[in-house]
């Protein structure tokens, strides 16, 4: 089967899902009272926003590489919007934002672009590690100057570095699998989300024992045990679009789904610590880019490096 | 047409601009919309926060020294936003500084105005200048629509060229207008509390 041969199995897959679940939702909305609609309303509110993602992901697929690195460097730049605002920031931050924004969101999708895996790495973590501060320090504002450079540096590497790596998946050449690495880059955003939702949806059902109250009230041991299992065996079978066998699909699918789930508990905290309940309100029922995004951010940074380690 | 859709997508772009109409609703009436002032975005943001319908009879009031020297944001202010141009250097005054606002008042525009006169770093805003109420006195029809900005000021602190890309939220406050014999200060002073109750 050609790579877009498969693309398409997948794509019908997904509609046939998002279908039973729009169905759902229609008549939970007939048989909740009005009243207490409020999990229903938000319910469906996700799965309207479900569907506009994963036309945006065909239209990716479509259109291609460059359509596909444009964006997620828009994800990039509306996730890092997020984080700033939510970070109290000094006038002295100014040109170092300017920097993240202007200058590094392009130039690491642009890496990811011309295929220099070398600098793509490293050129975040280690130069922009460095020359951020170093600009900071550079205006003279000395005020609370570790906490500003860390929170500035968290959302660079989170937004930016850390969301970059789904789409770097296309820079893994593994033998035997030339032409396809869309379809890996499916795949991991597939398990990733349908990780998430499926925790939420067995949280929602047979949740009982909170795992984490204060961070992140609404994940519950069953939500992480039922929907990570059930999650895991969907990525065990789409081993076929994957260039693991079905054993090995279903140890990356695991590592994926855990990599999502310490993603999503971390990045409550900061944002918790940042005192919000969401990032912003981008999209309809998920609250801002990094609520979805959240997750992602976690496990494509460890997939890409376990791929990179063993296939490549 | 075009210039204004194309500068509405690039201020939702960069700095969000969504409106919350917390204490009043959008309506074709004649408005004076004054608001904080903190950044040399605020005109734009709040312009764009507007329902289109509205946009295009909504004029904000623009310091000529900063839009009106033509180039990139000549043609901003006169083709994207239809500034109404106000001068703040005394000595190039000439008659009357608030009669460009008067005329396009007299023609039937609502305006956007920033009645501290100039930018503050602050979140809260500084002490209202008369021009507001000189205007609420002359047009008693006109609705006066308090508006608050968040985050502008962060976005685009005094001095810098480029914005950092911020989400500014753009809330629309009460409606007022000068009582019967009512003092200036009192009135400035309400009006300034309308802004800051959003805060």
């Amino acid at each position: 089967m050609s790579e877009q041969h498969k693309f398409w199995w997948v794509m019908a897959g997904i509609l046939a899902l998002l279908l039973v679940a729009s169905a759902i939702g229609a008549v939970l909305h007939y048989r909740t009272d009005p009243g207490r609609r409020g999990v229903v309303d938000n319910l469906n509110a996700r799965i309207r926003a479900w569907w506009v993602m994963v036309a945006l992901l065909c239209a990716c697929f479509e259109l291609g590489r460059i359509a596909t690195l444009v964006f997620f460097a828009l994800a990039s730049f509306f996730a890092l919007r997020e984080f700033t605002t939510l970070t109290p920031t000094r006038r002295g931050d100014h040109w170092p934002l300017c920097l993240c924004f202007y200058v590094a969101i392009p130039l690491q999708y642009w890496l990811i672009g011309v295929d220099w895996y070398g600098l793509f790495a490293i050129c975040l973590p280690v130069y922009g590690f460095l020359l951020l501060p170093a600009i900071s320090a550079l205006t003279g504002d000395v005020e609370s100057f570790l906490e500003r450079t860390t929170k500035m540096q968290w959302g660079l590497m989170l937004t930016v570095y850390c969301i970059s790596y789904a789409p770097a998946v296309l820079l893994l050449h593994i033998p035997g699998y030339e032409g396809q690495s869309l379809l890996l880059m499916l795949y991991l955003l597939l398990v990733v989300q349908i990780s998430d939702v499926l925790q939420y949806v067995f949280g929602k059902l047979f949740g009982k024992r909170k795992l984490a109250p204060v961070v992140s009230p609404s994940k519950t041991v069953e939500g992480l045990v039922g929907g990570g299992l059930c999650a895991t065996l969907i990525g065990a079978c789409l081993w076929w679009i994957t260039p693991f066998t079905f054993w090995g699909s279903a140890g990356m699918s695991a590592l994926i789904v855990m990599a999502g789930f310490l993603g999503g508990l971390a990045l409550s905290a900061v944002k918790r610590s940042l005192g919000a309940k969401d990032w912003g309100s981008m999209i309809e029922g998920h609250g801002g880019m990094l609520d979805r995004l959240d997750s992602v951010s976690f496990a494509a940074p460890i997939f890409f490096h376990i791929v990179h380690y063993a296939f490549t | 047409m075009i210039t204004s859709r194309v500068l509405v997508g690039l201020v939702r772009l960069l700095v969000g601009a969504h409106a919350r109409w917390i204490s009043s609703t959008p309506s074709s009436a004649q408005r004076v919309y004054f608001a904080n002032h903190s950044s040399h975005l605020d005109a734009l943001a709040l312009w764009s926060a507007l329902p289109p319908a509205l946009r295009n009879s909504t004029r904000p009031v623009a310091a000529r020294d900063y839009w009106g020297k033509g180039g990139v944001r000549g043609f901003i202010a006169d083709h994207g936003f239809r500034a109404v141009y106000i001068e703040r250097d005394i000595a190039k005054r000439e008659g009357d500084p608030l009669q460009p606002l008067m005329d396009a008042l007299d023609a039937g525009d609502s305006l956007i105005i920033f009645p501290e006169g100039t930018r503050s770093q602050e979140r809260l805003p500084q002490a209202f200048k008369a021009g507001l109420y000189h205007l609420a006195k002359r047009y008693p029809q006109a609705e006066f629509v308090a508006v608050y900005l968040d985050t502008l000021h962060r976005s685009m602190p005094k001095g810098s060229l480029l914005p950092v890309p911020l989400i500014c939220t753009v809330r629309f406050g009460r409606v007022l207008h000068l009582q019967p014999d009512e003092e200036k200060e009192t009135f400035l002073q309400r009006a300034r509390e309308a802004v800051v109750e959003l805060a």
